[in-house]
């Protein structure tokens, strides 16, 4: 604790080091030069100066917080130091592009960047104009920290509202330009950038919202606990028609493009409610999801194809029921053989039967039957009175449909007896048994229901894409699905929409990124699961409200209410069933 | 009448006879207390009982019905419920859960009727949350049926236990070690738990246990365990009073310096 008070320089040099190396790193893989000339607020700041500066300025931040606390200056000098530091490596590297011809070694250091790292001032007073800017962001986050909380939080907010705003500039530009025209874009937006004007007003806005948050928003939701359960279900209820409702004119607000995302979306959050079932609910780690998918989509290509491979013709609807039964029992042939394994070993084999299923769709053996690597073509779009829903607009009602029946099914079955089953079987699968659980039984009803999810995605997929190849089956898509439900939380339904939103949806839309969007993706993980391990929207809100709650009295500790031979109150301890 | 019966059991572990040659038999409606040093195969036994190891010798007779054989689950559902040495709740549920699975062998609507929400369905579940409340309150953990399993302290863990062993409804109840870690005011407080289930509720009670006063207070019958071997058995004066058990836990000098200053105290 002494230490804390102790002026010590290291810390500085290491966060600085820290923070000039992953700088450098971004700046010579080339992602800093792909955005130098993306503005985020149009003539001020680009997208590359962002992502070149922010490890620096988050560093800082972090070593003014480990600053001594009784000297305030302190922080300021750890922060000026941090970015100084932080500067070297980038300079160096300029530097040394003056001399030697570095693409040579670093394809990726292309003049852009070096432009760029010197902001157009050539290499030496280039140099030094980094080393400056870099200090003072240093110092300039340094001093954000020492901010009190309710003028630190709603900045950063800020910020991070003008950033995202910026980002994703294209996507909201063409939503304002659809409702309200092109002059409202151009009041706002300035090519693909942000006028100032608006980054300020933004800037503003979102930092006032967050301050009225961080005021009201304890009162918000004491107000909310403290309702009656009838009243809490009512509040529950209507948000959750509001939901459906926004949920149903979706598309009309996002328009195709999004559309389109927001169905591969729910295509994947529909593997993931299945897949929760099977290791977030029974805690069957299965690596071999995809299998199921991929039987579904088979199976709705073979019915419904009017290509050679079709042998039924059917129409989408009436296949989708097909697809799921073949999907189910697909799962309990699985299920049959690892019944009696556990962990790393029912990992392993379900990973083989993934393997089995996507090599069998490769193989030469099945191609007269589903076209092997040429792939399954002609599969027909669904067809609701005459037309055919080709629009991803119109699309997305059949997947959000079955997004729907599947949310429901497992809220249900969490509720349920035998959601009790799963949990108790995944935290202790002997003591389960010996509770008189059916482990059989138990461990089939997820394998089924999940493969039963999963062949339902894979059977609208299908659809949606016309023809599907063997290579969209592989292993990717089950460890996707996997990472998706731990970053949103296991075991937890909304926890299951977010994490497909960051992990198919993000990449989506970050389309920008290019060749980088694989480097995203593994920052969202990692970060993510450094900062919430337990997932976005972790399932421990499982406090189960009943109209029949009679524990009205609280009370504090175990001793006051032990069954007290001399002082029991024979009212009160009347055995339970007589 | 005899309600479990077990005659010449014996489990082997490779070459380690962990029960050897155990008969044994428990009255309906009794407490009767199985004891010996560690490692004397008590624990294994109880697991022979309930299906968690199969026995390699002899048979379990439960009201007539064979126990070998048979899955845990099926066990249990016959009517025998246990709890264990080292607590086993299901952590990361909430104490309310933990008594709904217990319920479970009780508990008939299926898990399509749990999707439609039939009206079966819906009153089954009322009736055994209310049964799980009341449970919560008999066992003393008023208050607590939200808390999640593995932050309620040591005590009320055990008494947790207890109350999902006996939601099943069970015949015969299985206690390991009770009063393991408790102090004497709490082992009394046990003690006349265990009474009153079997005064109360008519559970035959059956425990392993080391706490000699919880022993002799409330056993009718005590059973003694040694490598696996039963060396004694008879009514708690009876087992106090025996040589070989007093050499089984104290060695052969204090059997013979106890035996003599228990003649003196017998006469009570």
């Amino acid at each position: 604790m002494e230490d804390s008070n102790r002026f010590d320089l290291r810390i500085p040099l290491r966060y600085g080091l820290i923070a000039g190396i992953v700088a450098l790193s971004l700046s010579v893989i080339g992602i800093v030069a792909l955005f130098a000339e993306r503005f985020l607020v149009a003539g001020y700041i680009t997208l590359g100066e962002v992502i070149l500066f922010l490890a620096p300025a988050a560093m800082s931040y972090m070593a003014a917080g480990k600053a001594p606390q009784d000297k305030k200056w302190a922080a300021l000098i750890y922060g000026l130091l941090t970015g100084l530091i932080a500067a070297i490596p980038l300079i160096i590297l300029v530097l040394l592009a003056g001399v030697i011809d570095i693409r040579q070694f670093l394809p990726n250091v292309s003049p852009a960047l070096i432009e760029l790292l010197t902001f157009g001032r050539g290499i030496n007073a280039g140099g030094l104009v980094l080393l400056v800017v870099s200090g003072l962001i240093g110092l300039l986050s340094a001093a954000l920290s020492l901010l009190p909380e309710r003028i630190r939080k709603p900045t950063m907010y800020g910020l991070l509202g003008v950033f995202l705003v910026g980002m994703f500039s294209e996507i909201l530009s063409e939503r304002l330009r659809a409702f309200f025209g092109l002059d409202a874009v151009k009041i706002i937006f300035e090519a693909d950038a942000l006028k100032p004007i608006a980054a300020v007003i933004i800037f503003i806005i979102t930092a006032l919202l967050t301050a009225l948050w961080m005021e009201r928003g304890d009162k918000v939701k004491s107000r909310f606990e403290s309702l009656q359960p009838k009243q809490k279900t009512q509040v529950r209820s209507g948000s959750l028609v509001l939901g459906i409702a926004l949920m149903v004119i979706l598309p009309l607000l996002l328009g195709t493009y999004l559309s389109e995302v927001v169905n591969n979306v729910l295509i994947f959050a529909l593997m993931g409610f299945g897949l929760n079932i099977v290791v977030g609910f029974a805690g069957l780690l299965d690596l071999g999801y995809v299998a199921f998918f991929a039987i579904g989509a088979y199976t709705m290509g073979i019915l419904t194809s009017s290509g050679d491979l079709g042998v039924a013709g059917m129409s989408f609807w009436v296949a989708v029921p097909i697809c799921v039964a073949i999907a189910t029992f697909g799962g309990i042939l699985l299920g049959m053989p690892v019944l009696r394994m556990r962990g790393d070993y029912l990992a392993i084999v379900t990973l083989g039967f993934g393997e089995i299923i996507r090599i069998l769709a490769l193989s030469d053996l099945l191609k007269p039957y589903i076209g092997g690597a040429q792939g399954l073509l002609q599969i027909d779009k669904p067809v609701i009175f005459g037309t055919a829903l080709i629009k991803p607009d119109n699309f997305y009602y059949v997947v959000l449909g079955g997004v729907i029946i599947a949310a429901f099914i497992s809220y249900r079955l969490s509720q349920a007896r035998l959601g009790r089953q799963w949990m108790a079987m995944r935290e202790d699968e002997d003591v389960a048994e010996a509770m008189g659980i059916k482990l059989v039984n138990t461990k089939l009803l997820a394998f089924a229901i999940g493969a039963a999810f999963a062949g339902l995605s894979g059977a609208i997929f299908a659809s949606k894409l016309t023809s599907i190849f063997p290579h969209s089956f592989n292993i990717l898509i089950s460890i996707n699905v996997l990472c998706m439900i731990i970053v949103g939380g296991m075991g937890s339904l909304p926890g299951v929409i977010l994490g497909a939103l960051a992990l198919v949806g993000l990449p989506e839309i970050l389309r920008e990124f290019a060749e980088f969007r694989l480097l995203m993706y593994g920052v969202i993980l990692i970060v993510m699961m450094l900062a919430k391990p337990e997932g976005f929207w972790p399932s421990a809100v499982r406090k189960r409200e009943l109209h029949v709650y009679d524990d009205s009295d609280y009370e504090e500790f175990p001793e006051a209410n032990a069954p007290r031979a001399e002082t029991r109150d024979p009212g009160m301890h009347t055995p339970p069933h007589l | 009448m005899a309600i479990l019966t077990a005659n010449s059991v014996t489990k082997r572990f490779g070459g380690l006879v962990a029960v050897d040659n155990y008969s044994f038999e428990i009255e309906e409606n009794s407490i009767v207390s199985i004891i010996g040093p560690n490692g004397a195969g008590k624990t294994t036994f109880f697991n022979c009982l309930t299906g968690f190891y199969q026995a390699d010798e002899g048979d379990m007779l439960f009201v007539g019905q064979r126990l070998n054989g048979r899955t845990p689950d099926q066990i249990t559902r016959m009517g025998i419920a246990r709890t264990y040495q080292n607590i086993r709740v299901f952590p990361a549920m909430s104490a309310i859960e933990n008594i709904l699975v217990g319920q479970h062998p009780r508990l008939k609507a299926n898990w399509v009727e749990s999707i439609i929400g039939t009206k079966r369905y819906k009153q089954e579940e009322e009736e055994a949350e209310e049964e799980a409340r009341r449970l919560i309150r008999y066992v003393g953990l008023t208050g607590l049926g939200d808390q999640l399993a593995r932050n309620l302290p040591y005590g009320a863990q055990r008494r947790l236990e207890m109350a999902r062993a006996i939601a099943s409804q069970p015949q015969l109840l299985l206690l390991d070690e009770p009063t393991a870690g408790m102090n004497p005011h709490e082992s009394a407080e046990m003690m006349h738990f265990i009474k009153q289930l079997r005064d109360d509720l008519g559970i035959t009670i059956l425990l392993i246990e080391h706490d000699m006063r919880v022993v002799m207070g409330i056993s009718e019958r005590i059973s003694v365990l040694d490598f696996g071997t039963k060396i004694a058995e008879g009514t708690p004066v009876e087992i106090q009073k025996n040589p070989q058990v007093i050499e089984a836990y104290l060695g052969r000098g204090a059997a013979a310096g106890i035996s003599e200053a228990s003649t003196e105290t017998a006469t009570n």
